[in-house]
């Protein structure tokens, strides 16, 4: 179990380290390389996450290390997606070395499974799990697709065609990436909120408890599909959108972190080291 | 050498008012050839007229009134004063005038350098002066040369790697904006010759729409009919911002076209879908705070030099090594032409016929051995009497001078019909 977290976290940094040269050198098989490294890395990172599951019986969520991991993981996957079906090989830069990050603070925090209170399996709680964070993992790459859009943006109104201008790709298909980022997002994490009702109506007796958690998921949900509203009906795009999906996942951070350190409610074992 | 003669203006000497003022359409190039070749001091000649530049490379006989002539046929034809352009003048002589027209094709005295549509263009002027009968011998040797100079500066050298002039820069620039310039609407404000230029480039990249919007009307309309778009009346510019994705616009309008509010409006009922302004008038037609509003981009011809510049520097290296090119051809083409003098080819066309005579002779003289010394003396000099008389008018009309004809012609003539190598 260890060793495969081992090997993921040594593949994901050196796919990031090789999104990273290809950022400075420009060199297409670069990105291939690092391309495969985190699909590798993805590999051993599901098989660990399978093998977890089987061991224990729950999916390994119950403390800020498990959680870290399965972002990380859920942010691989989202990348390695957007990759293939946008081609935007430079948001590697910034997905590639997120989720080492996330990996090497999960490994670095406490291994101990939080004691498992009031949790039951139940397919509800699969998918509310991997909605949520499926749907966050896409979140975060909007988030990386707003920056890269700033940038260029940047590049082309001030006139200064350095760095960025020849290595970031047209506005349009970051724009387009971060819009289709974002709909997935929703849509995942709408999903997430309704299987997350669900469970808690089955377990709790109810739909809503006012738990922090589930108040910020409420305030990220109402933040994305105003985000969208304002897209379908005005046309928010380019700029503004590229800056709400950064705030945006301000909010999911401190949902995803913040809460549990601040505030106290149902969803705190499973972040808590 | 000193009979090649290139006199002429570009955007280094001079500003664009004055060459737009210069500026030579292809009906006037014409007439400017058949006057120009009238002139007894010029025995051929070629104009060339870009946005850029405009050059006439002649032959000359004298060079001092020929100067002349181009000058005034200049001041006559656009109706300009002398002195409002002579600054801007420069002559190059000899060695000088063709290293220049090689820099000239090869792209390196562009205001772009590198941009590849001056070897066009210097094409198109040497059919305008091949179908008018100006350019003889030595012009069409040296655009011959000019042409494969500029192919091998081109193949041999990194200086047209990238996207280097400035409609090559407007539209990697729109595609960072859009991605593809496929299906894009291009709005295009004024008829100019460069705006027409930038639409070719653009429907290379199978933009959609074109609307062409101008101020005396039927020039929009034939310029639309040109690239089967549709033309608009200038007050409709503003309404048709709302369906333009690119705006190209080059009128001589004093003040900005097209205003920051204007736009400011019209991004709201495009749903703030980007748009993007090329402005290459100058002064400028499209008020620069509209780069201030969200998914707005403009870019004036400064901007776009200033993208380019920054591949300029890159290329330093290579222009290096295309001076060498260059200076090499030149020196090559020299020779060429040194061989076309006068004196040089009468020595060896006399050489070659007193060889074949006095070989003849002795060949004879072998089977007539009773012939005394004095017998074959006379024979002698009846072969150098024959020789001479035979080579008298040949010679007289090359040695001759000041009549108009195109002595490099016959040079050339004599040197093929003799094979002589008088170099």
């Amino acid at each position: 179990m260890e060793t495969l977290t081992n090997i993921t976290i040594f593949l994901y940094m050196i796919g990031a380290a090789g999104y990273l040269a290809y950022l400075f050198i420009q060199k297409d098989y670069l990105q291939k390389i690092g391309c495969c490294l985190l699909l590798s890395g993805f590999v051993f990172h599901s098989t660990s996450i399978v093998y977890g599951f089987f061991q224990s019986g729950h999916i390994p969520v119950h403390n800020l290390n498990e959680t870290l991991s399965i972002a990380g993981w859920a942010i691989i996957g989202v990348f390695l997606w957007v990759q293939y079906k946008f081609h935007l090989k430079i948001l590697g830069v910034y997905a590639a070395p997120l989720a080492a990050f996330a990996m090497v603070m999960a490994s670095q925090l406490s291994r101990e499974p939080a004691p498992i209170k009031n949790v039951f399996n139940s397919v509800w709680l699969h998918i509310h799990i991997f909605a949520v964070f499926i749907g966050e993992a896409s979140f975060a790459l909007a988030c990386g697709l707003g920056i890269l859009y700033l940038l260029q943006e940047h590049t082309i109104k001030a006139k200064s065609h350095g760095f960025f201008y020849k290595r970031l790709p047209s506005l349009e298909l970051l724009d387009l990436a971060g819009y289709t980022c974002i709909i997935a997002g929703f849509l995942l994490l709408t999903l997430g909120l309704i299987t997350g009702f669900v469970y808690a109506k089955s377990i709790w007796g109810r739909f809503w408890s006012w738990d922090p958690k589930e108040v910020w998921s409420g305030i990220t949900w109402l933040l994305y599909a105003a985000l969208l509203h304002q897209r379908l009906v005005v046309g928010w795009r380019g700029r503004k959108s590229a800056v709400m999906a950064i705030l945006g996942f301000i909010v999911i951070l401190f949902t995803f972190l913040g809460v549990n350190f601040l505030l106290t409610g149902h969803h705190e074992e499973f972040t808590r080291w | 050498m000193n009979d090649i003669v290139l006199i002429g203006l570009n955007h280094k000497t001079a500003p664009v008012e004055l060459r737009e003022c210069i500026a030579f359409s292809p009906e006037e190039i014409a007439i400017g050839l058949d006057r120009l070749i009238k002139s007894p001091h010029i025995n051929e000649v070629l104009l060339i007229s870009t946005c850029n530049r405009v050059e006439v490379l002649m032959k000359v006989n004298e060079i001092a009134p020929a100067i002349k002539t181009v000058t005034s046929f200049i001041s006559e034809i656009k109706n300009i004063s002398l002195r409002q352009f002579e600054n801007a003048l420069y002559v190059h002589e000899g060695d000088k005038a063709v290293q220049h027209i090689f820099r000239v094709a090869s792209s390196l005295d562009s205001m772009v350098v590198g941009e590849p549509q001056i070897l066009g263009q210097l094409k198109a002027a040497y059919q305008l002066a091949t179908t008018n009968k100006t350019s003889g011998v030595v012009l069409n040797r040296l655009l011959h040369k000019t042409f494969a100079v500029a192919k091998r500066v081109r193949s041999e050298t990194g200086i047209g790697n990238h996207a280097v002039s400035i409609s090559y820069a407007a539209i990697e620039l729109g595609r960072k904006i859009f991605g593809s310039l496929e299906g894009k609407t291009v709005l295009l404000i004024g008829a100019g010759e460069m705006a027409e230029l930038a639409v070719e480039h653009l429907i290379r990249h199978r933009t959609g729409d074109l609307i062409v919007s101008n101020r005396t009307f039927e020039h929009g309309v034939e310029l639309a009919q040109k690239f089967n778009g549709k033309a608009i009346k200038f007050e409709e510019i503003i309404d048709s911002l709302k369906l333009a994705d690119v705006v190209i616009s080059s009128t001589g309008s004093p003040n900005y076209i097209v205003s920051r509010k204007q736009v400011k409006e019209v991004m709201k009922s495009r749903r703030n879908r980007s748009i993007f302004f090329i402005d290459i008038a100058v002064p400028r037609d499209i008020d620069p705070d509209i780069n201030r509003i969200n998914n707005a981009y403009v870019y004036d011809i400064d901007d776009l030099k200033g993208v380019i510049n920054e591949n300029v520097e890159d290329r330093k290296k290579e222009a290096i090594k295309s001076e060498r090119i260059i200076d090499e051809a030149v020196i090559n083409f020299k020779k060429w032409n040194e061989s076309l003098a006068v004196v040089p080819t009468i020595v060896e066309l006399r050489k070659k016929v007193e060889t074949i005579a006095q070989a003849e002779l002795n060949k004879t003289l072998q089977d007539l051995s009773h012939l005394s010394a004095h017998d074959c003396e006379a024979l002698n000099r009846m072969i150098s009497a024959l020789i001479n008389k035979i080579l008298h008018d040949p010679t007289m009309l090359l040695k001759s001078t000041g009549s108009h004809w195109n002595k490099s012609s016959y040079l050339d003539l004599i040197q093929k019909l003799f094979k002589l190598d008088p170099r």
